[in-house]
């Protein structure tokens, strides 16, 4: 492993950790939204959540490009409150990852909310706890194996995110070049072959990790519920 | 007076209405299979909401024009038909769930033989066990009363008979007012329970 090759690793892990850590609110108000109400729309909605799932990612990536361009809307906004853009920056990377990570964590968080028993949330009730304490005491715990599995498996799909993120803000050296960009550079490369093997080891590696530790938790948590 | 209710409840296509008043002993709510007396229960607990009517359970209004307490101000105890025993906690902290108690969680568990079981998961415990720690733990739910949704259902006759002396004794020890409901009339009479039907008429 060269330094350049860790610097990617710890670059991957950063862009995949915080695209999990920001998506994680908006992925379970979502979930939230589509297991415990009903709505005028709820199905576009739920359309519109999964649409990253099916979309080819360049198309997702090209999305992105147009909101957060500079004379995009969402870019005027960026533009307004921070002075920076996230085109070409890591925090680009972040948001592609995390947009790619979004259907599969709100399906996750969605089921285990749908599986909990909402008897126990009434048994809760009668018990003299108020909304706000039947949630945190009732409603979480019970739901915390299919969140972090939910989390595990959104981390695993952004670190493994290319379509998206390699339209949207490049592939610069240092800054946007995640795993799977180092790859396909280096399979454009003569002589690279070597760096691909172990790129792609570390990227199995990783990824198989995450996937163990979201059974784990979900299985050290709670009943015993495990998820995937 | 213990409960002054008469509410109709819409349960699906259908109405319920159910209308009695009761003395401070055990009332027991006796109709068939599918009469809706779960629904009324819940009503009275304040998870099912009745199109009008009232409920008053010793004085305090808990619903009528213009009132409808949620469930954790109603201070009642519910021993729900399935126990509903929290999975991911322990028995002790199923006892000690409810906040300000009204008695010590030590002496109910003493009180109700399951000061040995505080340490162990509910999935571990029997179906008697299960309804002693249900029992137990709407006591300490800083209960004004208690309801009882065929809490003998699916127990052998030994565990049954042990289940309805430890609620005829709760309900004397704690000085609480009962509502029970069953589809049995003799484990009501075995209980020494006064019933009536959903017209409030008294049954024999």
């Amino acid at each position: 492993m060269t330094a350049t090759e860790w610097a990617i690793v710890v670059l991957s892990l950063k862009v995949g950790g915080i695209a999990v850590l920001f998506t994680l609110p908006l992925a379970f108000g979502l979930a939230w939204l589509l297991a415990r109400s009903s709505f005028p729309g709820k199905v576009v909605l739920d359309g519109f959540v999964h649409l990253p799932l099916v979309l080819p990612p360049v198309v997702t990536g090209w999305l992105l490009l147009l909101l957060f361009a500079p004379e995009g809307p969402v870019g005027m906004l960026v533009d307004d409150l921070f002075g920076a853009s996230v085109l070409f920056r890591w925090s680009g990377a972040a948001i592609a990852a995390g947009v790619m990570a979004l259907p599969l964590m709100v399906r996750a968080i969605r089921l285990s909310l749908e599986a909990v028993d909402k008897r126990l949330e009434e048994a809760a009730r009668t018990l003299g706890a108020g909304r706000t304490r039947t949630f945190v005491r009732i409603t979480l715990p019970l739901a915390l194996p299919g969140i972090l599995a939910g989390m595990m498996l959104g981390f695993a799909r952004a670190l493994g995110e290319f379509g998206a993120t390699i339209t949207f803000v490049s592939n610069i050296p240092g800054e946007t070049r995640t795993l799977p960009l180092a790859i396909y550079t280096q399979l454009q490369t003569p002589g690279g072959e070597a760096a691909v093997i172990r790129l792609a080891a570390i990227s199995v590696g990783i990824a198989l990790l995450a996937l163990v530790a979201s059974e784990v938790l979900a299985r050290r948590s709670g009943r015993g519920v495990h998820v995937l | 007076m213990s409960f002054d209710i008469d509410i109709e409840v819409a349960r699906g296509e259908r109405v319920i209405s159910c209308a009695f008043r009761t003395g401070d002993g055990i009332t027991c709510l006796v109709g068939p299979s599918g009469a809706g007396k779960t629904t009324i229960l819940s009503a009275v607990a304040g998870l099912a909401r009745p199109r009008r009517g009232h409920i008053v359970v010793r004085s305090r209004t808990l619903f009528a024009p213009g009132i409808d307490l949620p469930p954790e101000k109603r201070h009642c105890g519910y021993v729900f038909q399935d126990a509903r025993l929290f999975p991911h906690m322990r028995v002790r902290e199923n006892l000690d769930f409810a906040r300000r108690p009204r008695f010590d969680r030590n002496e109910i568990a003493e009180s109700l033989g399951i000061a040995h079981l505080l340490a162990r998961w509910p999935r571990t415990l029997s179906g008697g066990e299960t309804r002693r720690v249900a029992i137990a733990r709407a006591l300490l739910a800083n209960s004004d009363f208690l309801l009882f949704d065929e809490p003998l259902v699916s127990l052998d006759p030994p565990r049954a008979e042990e289940i309805a002396a430890l609620i005829r004794r709760v309900h004397e020890d704690y000085e609480l007012p009962v509502l029970y409901v069953t589809h049995d009339r003799s484990e009501a009479k075995r209980l020494g329970a006064r019933l009536i039907d959903f017209e409030g008429n008294e049954v024999a």
